[in-house]
């Protein structure tokens, strides 16, 4: 993989709506400084105990989504991901900073027709459609309700859109249950795409479902980007699968946004350090390859990163990641490092005071291990390694 | 820290290996009975492990991955019987053992990991006196001698700070530490073999990472044997020496886990390896597997795999596959599996 082509090595169609050039221009959906904050805990335990109640679940995000482009969100559990797409939606009260679609900026309630602009396909496919309701009967009130279609189409359209995913006609006749897990996610890609959004939500799309399913929804998302020229905002943990499917990924890492590039120049070049570990922690399946005497390659080293996430009640001062930084340096206690990019490449950000400049060579300053937060947030493989 | 494992297992190599296999699961049937009529959820499985080798089986949900593993530590749920088949253990067979000699092996002897640490541990039990309790029960410790071991377990599975959180409760534990007290647990007895059951889905990426190296690490250390059931390809290349992959409730395919995976010889480990996105090498477009797995009840006539198999013939509708050894000490149960190999090596040299 050389990485040098912006995408993701699969051609994809531009969509006929993509605006042509005009699509790099102005974004389709913009975040400026967003920010998405959960009050925890009663207002009782914060007095008496001193805990900080305010989880700031995404914390300054700026992203920007064009035209037909697939944009992938990674990061570990807990790093905001969830939440910045459910806020992206309007799913979820944004506490600071504006959303803006197609250069207008977005109220708090937005209107139904907003909504529709935006829909989103969960993790779950078991628990996000109502076990009541045939896939017909859904399909069928969504275009009612948002008069997608005129009533005497509906049934016709709902035909349509289940030919799109995949699905026979007689399956506007059944229930939830009568699906399959890849089955109903593609109930699901249907539900989201009856009201002709302009960007599709995918929030972790497979990963609930089996591995030789995985691909068919997979290939089908991919499908549907060339035939419809959607936007697709992909949320993953896994990054074969944001490889397999984006242009480009943005890294998300304790409610802040610390890498994006062009998917193949982050698989190729990451310049974040937790980039780096992320990446490095993806067991492969090449690897088994090596010549080996009986033990597993995993022995011989270090983890790709150590410790936990810290607690996003608990936020590090400066560097966020600093706790468990392998390069960290005094001024990541101190200073916030902000999105930089290298010169004269701006698809690359990242936020390390080091991501574009030579890595520090010095000895690391003695704070990495520096406990933010809760009792778990240590790095846990530094007392290993000196047995 | 007491190392009986390490030391029988330099036994076994210094005496040539001649103890023969540590787990050595033969022909065994597992079925359950439901309102559709009789699952046979595992159908004929043999399997062996080695002292201190890590055994990967892999295949999709309703496999008979998990009711193998279950089968093997004595856990069927109720209405699931085996009705046929040994699952010898350092050579004793546990299937006829009453539950109180079970109880006697389980810990000293052979161990399990869980998927869901959460709902694995005691939640109102301090973390400390779970990991002592196995050294209490099966080894005779007393209180403090327990306690001691389980602060050296913690340590070894680095447990930060272990004379603190010895007192702590799981849910003061975030999912990796949660992982890493379960791996405690299952080392406190110090056993022969370790069962694993998926014990890393629930986890992030680089928690998982941490997870693998750390078992891979012990592996090596204390010569404990490891049977790893998973779903993901790519965590068995890296911990695993050998591999059987399951299919309906029957093994398709074992052998080393380099020569699988790269190079399968059973059209489904070849639909396994091919539907699977990979960080490395970026297809055009996945290939998934057509179809549904069979159903259990009645299951397909012949190959069970036939019906989802694009190399299929008219024999495979007909004949029975049992797994049939191939040069070089693989095995795999397809009756044309030159045309799988075929298809592999065209991947290879495809794009």
């Amino acid at each position: 993989m050389t990485g040098t082509a912006g995408g993701s090595g699969a051609a994809l169609p531009v969509s006929p709506d993509a605006g042509g050039g005009a699509a790099s221009a102005a974004p389709l959906l913009s975040a400026r400084d967003m920010a998405v904050h959960f009050h925890v805990g009663s207002r009782l335990a914060a007095r008496v105990r001193h805990e900080q109640r305010l989880l700031r679940a995404v914390d300054g995000v700026d992203l920007e989504l064009a035209r037909g482009e697939a944009l992938a969100l990674v990061g570990e559990s807990g790093s905001g991901k969830s939440t910045l797409a459910l806020a992206l939606a309007g799913m979820r009260p944004v506490d600071a900073g504006e959303v803006r679609f197609d250069g207008r900026v977005l109220p708090t309630r937005r209107s139904r027709a907003d909504q529709r602009r935006i829909q989103m396909v969960f993790q779950d496919p078991y628990s996000s459609l109502n076990p009541r309701l045939t896939v017909g009967g859904m399909l069928g009130e969504l275009l009612r309700v948002h008069h997608v279609v005129p009533g005497g189409e509906v049934a016709s359209y709902s035909q349509e859109l289940l030919r799109l995913v995949g699905l026979d006609g007689d399956a506007l006749r059944a229930y939830p249950r009568q699906f399959s897990g890849g089955q109903r996610q593609r109930v699901a890609i249907a539900r989201a795409l009856a009201l002709r959004p302009d960007i599709l939500v995918a929030d972790e799309p497979v990963s609930a479902l089996d591995v030789s399913v995985q691909a068919t929804i997979l290939n089908l998302l991919r499908d549907l980007r060339g035939e419809l020229g959607l936007t697709l905002l992909l949320i993953s943990h896994n990054l074969a699968v944001v490889r397999h499917l984006c242009d480009r990924v943005a890294v998300m890492y304790l409610g802040r946004i610390v890498e994006v590039a062009p998917t193949g120049r982050l698989f190729s070049d990451p310049r974040h350090p937790y980039t780096r570990g992320l990446l490095a922690a993806i067991p492969r399946l090449a690897d088994s390859a090596e010549a080996r005497d009986g033990t597993s390659p995993l022995a011989d080293s270090g983890p790709a990163v150590a410790g936990d996430m810290p607690s996003a009640l608990r936020i590090p001062a400066g560097c966020r990641f600093r706790t468990r930084c392998p390069i960290a340096r005094d001024i990541c206690a101190t200073v916030d490092p902000a999105l930089t990019h290298a010169t004269g490449d701006l698809a690359h950000e990242a936020a390390c005071h080091f991501a574009f400049s030579a890595a520090p060579s010095a000895e690391p300053s003695a704070g990495p291990a520096e406990p933010s937060a809760g009792p778990a947030e240590r790095p846990a493989e530094s007392r290993w390694k000196k047995e | 820290m007491s190392e009986p494992a390490s030391r029988r297992r330099a036994e076994n190599t210094a005496a040539g290996g001649v103890k023969g296999p540590m787990l050595d699961v033969r022909d065994l049937h597992v079925q359950i009975a439901s309102r559709h009529g009789t699952v046979r959820a595992v159908d004929g499985v043999s399997l062996e492990v080695a002292g201190g080798e890590a055994l990967g089986l892999v295949g999709e949900s309703g496999s008979g991955k998990s009711m193998t593993l279950r089968t093997i530590l004595g856990v069927l749920p109720p209405e699931a019987k085996v009705t046929a088949g040994q699952i010898l253990l350092d050579g004793v067979d546990l299937v006829p053992l009453s539950r109180s000699d079970l109880n006697r092996i389980r810990g000293p002897k052979i161990s399990m990991i869980f998927q869901e640490p959460m709902s694995a541990l005691n939640p109102v039990m301090r973390v400390g006196y779970q990991i002592a309790e196995g050294p209490r029960v099966h080894m005779g410790y007393g209180k403090a001698k327990a306690a001691q071991r389980a602060l050296e377990l913690m340590q070894r599975v680095g447990i930060p700070d272990p004379e603190r959180r010895f007192r702590a409760y799981p849910h003061e534990f975030s999912g990796g530490m949660r992982q890493r007290v379960m791996i405690a647990i299952a080392l406190s007895c110090d056993p022969e073999i370790i069962l694993c059951d998926e014990p890393t889905t629930a986890l992030d990426v680089t928690i998982q990472d941490q997870i693998l190296r750390l078992l891979a690490k012990l592996c090596a250390e204390s010569g404990v044997s490891l049977l790893f059931v998973t779903h993901d390809l790519p965590i068995v290349a890296q911990l695993c020496q050998r591999v059987a992959v399951m299919y309906g409730g029957q093994l398709v395919e074992t052998g080393d886990v380099r020569e699988v995976l790269l190079d399968p010889r059973h059209p489904y480990t070849l639909g396994l390896v091919r539907s699977a996105p990979d960080v490395e090498y970026v297809r055009e477009s996945l290939v998934p597997i057509p179809g549904s797995p069979p159903s259990l009840v009645s299951p397909p006539s012949g190959c069970r795999f036939h019906p989802r198999c694009a190399f299929a013939e008219e024999d495979c509708r007909v004949l029975p596959t049992p797994l049939r050894v191939l040069p070089g000490g693989r095995s795999t149960a397809c009756l044309h599996y030159e045309r799988a190999a075929e298809a592999a090596a065209a991947d290879r040299v495809g794009p």
